[in-house]
């Protein structure tokens, strides 16, 4: 095909395209116009029907704690798949040493790690009375450790995060949501649901199975992140 | 929309840009950065710290990370 062939196919469909996104666009709802009557339900009855505070927390983990199953295995699925890939018997050979980096990068970066690590472990603590959860913590945590490495300590990033302790983690972490869901079928219950005790709302000790399910995730996903980076470094550490 | 909505729409419309028109990919890792840290903020002045705190996380650390590593494999496997 010519070039002028091309263009003229290319301004005839970014035409069409356009027209048809402006048409979406005058479809849509105003700003701020939110129509999911759902999650209007869920902000009433959230808090008193499963005592937190942070509705999304209960939405994740508890009224559609079932998806958020899934969701724990697609991300273990894909951490196992990049380890089988790229995982090999790197342990006979010689541990590489740190390379020498810049004071100011050591230094900065260290500094980061203990901030990092305690905001990461707050926000999946308090999951369930403020913004955050086991997702959104675990990730910060994860980098924490992650720091020490780019710091230029891969020894201690490594002593930090031995690969026994990672692979049990991560398997400790998904493997305890799906024993929430056996145990709440056990006590007579559905799959998941809210068996425990629910607490007073708004302090550490509330919202059931919500907070158990919380730290399993945070627990999963920090295992996640590092095992799933780990495997980036040593690829970089070991050149073949 | 508040003022502070529309400029932060306006830096992510910005740096999606700047991080598709980056040809140099050590660079486009450091735009894409500077572009998660838009959306950041974007998700806090939409009342959504929490997905702020991931995004922050995940676009300035741990997709960096993985992308300079691969990189940094690239350029060796180059030199050879």
């Amino acid at each position: 095909m010519s070039r002028t062939a091309r263009l003229a196919l290319f301004a005839g469909s970014g035409l069409v395209l356009a027209a048809l996104l402006v048409w979406g666009l005058t479809g849509l709802p105003a700003f701020g116009d939110f129509q999911g009557e759902y999650g209007w339900i869920l902000n009433d009855v959230a808090g008193s029907e499963r005592h937190v505070t942070n509705v999304v927390s209960a939405i994740v983990f508890d009224y559609r704690g079932f998806d958020t199953l899934g969701e724990e295995f697609i991300l273990f699925a894909a951490v196992m798949a990049v380890a089988l890939l790229l995982r090999e018997a790197r342990d006979e050979r010689e541990r590489p040493r740190d390379e020498v980096r810049s004071e100011a990068v050591r230094a900065v970066g260290l500094s980061l790690v203990g901030p990092t690590v305690v905001l990461g472990l707050f926000v999946i603590a308090h999951g369930y009375l403020t913004p955050g959860g086991g997702f959104q913590g675990g990730i910060p945590t994860a980098a924490g450790l992650l720091l020490i490495y780019a710091a230029g300590r891969y020894r201690a990033y490594r002593a930090a995060s031995p690969q026994w302790l990672l692979d049990a983690a991560e398997g400790v972490g998904v493997a305890a949501i799906v024993a929430v869901g056996i145990a709440a079928l056990l006590a007579g219950g559905l799959f998941l649901e809210n068996v425990v005790d629910l607490g007073t709302k708004g302090t550490l000790a509330s919202s059931g199975t919500i907070a158990i399910l919380n730290t399993a995730t945070g627990l999963a996903v920090t295992a996640a992140v590092v095992l799933l980076c780990h495997e980036f470094i040593e690829e970089v550490m070991y050149p073949e | 929309m508040i003022p502070l909505q529309l400029v932060a729409i306006t830096l992510v419309g910005l740096g999606g840009l700047a991080v598709v028109t980056t040809r140099d990919p050590l660079r486009q890792v450091l735009v894409l950065g500077l572009y998660g840290l838009a959306l950041a903020v974007l998700f806090v002045v939409f009342q959504a710290p929490d997905v702020a705190i991931s995004e922050l996380v995940v676009s300035s650390v741990a997709a960096p990370f993985i992308f300079l590593a691969a990189l940094a494999k690239l350029r060796g496997r180059r030199r050879e």
